[in-house]
C-alpha cells in the first residue's frame, strides 16, 4: 500500500507551483513513497517530550534600527526582470 | 612543483620580495584552467578579463606599499551560489542561467576587502542539492583523481578546481556535508565552520537552519587564513553570531598532548568501507603517538539524522525556492497565459529533477495534516541528535571519524535511486543538524587510489581546536601534499 497516491502528488505539485506531466506525477509518487517510507524510521523514537529545535543558537527577536538607507535602485532591481513596463515588473493577465 | 603548491604565506612572502607579480599568479590560473578545464568541468564562469585587469592594478600597487594583507592579489574559486555583482551567479541551475547578481554577498565584500582575486564560479549541485555534482544544470564536474569518478557535491567544483590545481583556494557550502564529502573525495582540506560563524548574507538559501560557507583549500594553515578573512557577525544575516572571533592561526602549535579524541562507534562501524576505516585507525595511531587519547562513545541517534535532515532541508527549501518564479529574476517560461501558468511552467522549465523532488517532498511535509508527523517530528528529533554531541562534547575535544563511508562513487553509479544518494552524507549530516564545525583532512588512499578524508569535529565555535588536531596530523603525514596525474 502506497503512503502517497498520485492525486496527492498532484495536489502537492500545485501548491509548489509545479507544472508535471503524468508521467513525473508517477516517478514523484515513486520516490516520494520511498523516502516518506525511510522517514517513518523517525517514529521509533519518543518524542513526547522533547522541544523541537528550529535553529541551533540561542538567538531570538534580533532587531535593528528602523532607519532608511541607500539600498537598489529601481533599475537595479528590475535588471534582471524577464519582462518590465514603467519601471515594474510585469506579468500577464491575473484577472480573466 | 606548481605555483599553487605553495601555502598562502609562501606566495605572500614571494610577492613581497618580487619573486612572483600578482598577474603571474592569475596568468597561472588561467593557464592551468586552459589546461585541464575540459576534463574536470569545474566552471561555469570565469572571470577572466576583471581579474587580470585587477592583478594589473594591485602590481601597480605594490610598488608604494610596505605592508599588504595575506589574501592581497590571492587567486580564488567561489562556489555559484555565492552572489557576486556583476558576475553571473547561476547556483548550476538553467533558472538563473542569465543572473546578473546587483550586490555583493558579504563574504564576497570580504575577499574583496582583502584583495584577493575571483578568478570565476565553481561548478556544483543545482540549488547545493546533490552529493556528486551530477545534478549541475549544466555539466557534472569530475574527480581530478580519476575521470570516471564523482568529485563528490554539491561544493564538487570547488574542491576539483582546488585539487586540479586551477586556483589554490575556494569558497564553498554546507548544508548536510557539501564542503566535507567533496574535499574527501578530492584529497584536500574543506571546513564547515559553526552555524553562524560566517555570514550568510548572499548565499542563495537551500536550508537557511543549515546553510554555512567555509573555505576548501590545500592546506589547513590556508583553510585558518581563509576562515580569519571571511569569519564575523554581519548585521545583514540575524542568525549571524556576535562572537569574537580569535586568532586560528595561534591554534596551530602542532601540540595535542593530552587532547581526548571521541570516535563514534557509529562512525566506524556497518556501511563504512574498511579500506576507510583502516585509513582512519592509522590516523587515531599518528595522533595517539602525538600524545592525544581516544576512547569509543556513541552517538546513538546517528541513524536518524538523514532521515531528519531530508525532512527539514527540503521543507526549509520549498520555502526558500518560492523566490524563483520567473517575474522578478531568472529564466522566464514562454508558455503561459496566465500569472498561475506562468510561476507553473518557469519552474517545471527552470528546475532539474533533485530539485523538484525536494521542493515537492518539503511541500508535502510542510503540508496541513502532515505538518506535525512530519516536520515537527524531524524537528524534535534534531534535538535528539544535537544533544547527542552536547554530551559527548563534557568529556572529550573533539569527534573524530571518516568524512563519508566510502571514496568518491562512480559517476552514474548512484544516479538511479534518491535513497542511495542521500546516505552517502550519513557522517557529515549529524554535523550541520547539531550547527557544530567539522573540517575533512585527507588521511590516505584507498584500494583504487582514491583519497579518503578523515572528519575531526568540534565544539560550537571552537574552530581553533578542530584547525589545532587537524594541522597536527597534516604535519605528521604527507596526504595534503599529494597531487593527481591530470
Amino acid at each position: 500500500m502506497s503512503r502517497i497516491s498520485v492525486d496527492q502528488v498532484k495536489h502537492v505539485a500545485h501548491l509548489a507551483r509545479l507544472a508535471v506531466t503524468e508521467e513525473e506525477a508517477e516517478k514523484f509518487t515513486k520516490h516520494l513513497d520511498a523516502i516518506i517510507g525511510y522517514a517513518e524510521l523517525l517514529n521509533e523514537l519518543d518524542t513526547e517530550n522533547v522541544e523541537a529545535t528550529t535553529h541551533v543558537l540561542d538567538i531570538k527577536n534580533v532587531l535593528r534600527e528602523d532607519k532608511a538607507r541607500r539600498w537598489l535602485t529601481q533599475e537595479e532591481a528590475l535588471k534582471n526582470a524577464p519582462e518590465q513596463r514603467d519601471g515594474q515588473f510585469r506579468v500577464p493577465s491575473i484577472i480573466e | 612543483m606548481s605555483l599553487f603548491d605553495n601555502k598562502i604565506s609562501d606566495l605572500h612572502e614571494m610577492l613581497h620580495k618580487k619573486e612572483i607579480t600578482v598577474s603571474e599568479l592569475v596568468d597561472h590560473s588561467y593557464k592551468r584552467i586552459g589546461e585541464v578545464e575540459d576534463k574536470v568541468q569545474a566552471f561555469i564562469t570565469l572571470n577572466e578579463e576583471a581579474a587580470r585587469e585587477q592583478a594589473a592594478k594591485l602590481d601597480k600597487e605594490i610598488g608604494s606599499k610596505d605592508q599588504f594583507g595575506l589574501l592581497f592579489g590571492m587567486p580564488i574559486g567561489v562556489k555559484d551560489n555565492i552572489v557576486t555583482k556583476g558576475l553571473r551567479t547561476t547556483c548550476a541551475s538553467k533558472i538563473l542561467a542569465n543572473f546578473d547578481p546587483v550586490y555583493d554577498a558579504t563574504v564576497t565584500e570580504k575577499l574583496h576587502n582583502a584583495e584577493a582575486i575571483i578568478i570565476g564560479k565553481c561548478n556544483m549541485d543545482e540549488f547545493a542539492m546533490g552529493s556528486s555534482n551530477e545534478n549541475s544544470g549544466f555539466y557534472p564536474t569530475k574527480n581530478p583523481w580519476n575521470l570516471e569518478h564523482v568529485p563528490g557535491g554539491s561544493s564538487g567544483g570547488s574542491a576539483a578546481a582546488v585539487a586540479a590545481g586551477e586556483v589554490p583556494f575556494a569558497l564553498g557550502s554546507d548544508t548536510g556535508g557539501s564542503i566535507r564529502q567533496p574535499a574527501a573525495f578530492c584529497g584536500v582540506v574543506g571546513l564547515k565552520p559553526t552555524y553562524g560563524l560566517v555570514s550568510r548574507f548572499g548565499l542563495v538559501a537551500y536550508a537557511s537552519s543549515l546553510d554555512q560557507i567555509g573555505p576548501i583549500t590545500r592546506s589547513v594553515e590556508d583553510n585558518a587564513y581563509i576562515l580569519q578573512t571571511i569569519a564575523g557577525h554581519d548585521k545583514m544575516d540575524s542568525t549571524s553570531a556576535a562572537v569574537e572571533i580569535p586568532d586560528y592561526l595561534s591554534a596551530l602549535t602542532g601540540d595535542v598532548k593530552g587532547l581526548k579524541i571521541a570516535v563514534p562507534k557509529e562512525y566506524i562501524g556497518e556501511g563504512v568501507r574498511e579500506d576507510v576505516k583502516a585509513a582512519v585507525m592509522n590516523a587515531l595511531k599518528v595522533l595517539e603517538s602525538q600524545g592525544a587519547v581516544w576512547e569509543e562513545v556513541s552517538l546513538p541517534h546517528s541513524k536518524y539524522a538523514v532521515a531528519t535532515y531530508y525532512l527539514l532541508a527540503s521543507s526549509e527549501a520549498s520555502s526558500n525556492l518560492s523566490r524563483f518564479d520567473g517575474v522578478r529574476y531568472g529564466v522566464r517560461s514562454d508558455n503561459a497565459k496566465n500569472v498561475i501558468d506562468l510561476f507553473k511552467m518557469s519552474r517545471s522549465e527552470g528546475f532539474g529533477e533533485e530539485v523538484k523532488r525536494r521542493i515537492m517532498l518539503g511541500t508535502f511535509a510542510l503540508s496541513a495534516g502532515y505538518y506535525d508527523a512530519y516536520y515537527k517530528k524531524a524537528q524534535k528529533v534534531r534535538t535528539l541528535i544535537k544533544n547527542d554531541f552536547d554530551k559527548v562534547f563534557e568529556k572529550y575535544d573533539v569527534i573524530l571519524g571518516p568524512t563519508n563511508p566510502t571514496p568518491a562513487f562512480k559517476i552514474g553509479e548512484k544516479t538511479n535511486d534518491p535513497l542511495t544518494m542521500y546516505v552517502e552524507d550519513i557522517l557529515t549530516i549529524p554535523v550541520n543538524l547539531a550547527g557544530v564545525p567539522g573540517i575533512s583532512v585527507p588521511c590516505g588512499f584507498s584500494s583504487e587510489g582514491l583519497p579518503i578524508g578523515l572528519q575531526i569535529i568540534g565544539k560550537h565555535f571552537d574552530e581553533s581546536t578542530v584547525y589545532r588536531v587537524a594541522h597536527a596530523y597534516e604535519q605528521a603525514t604527507d596526504f595534503t601534499r599529494q597531487r593527481p596525474n591530470l
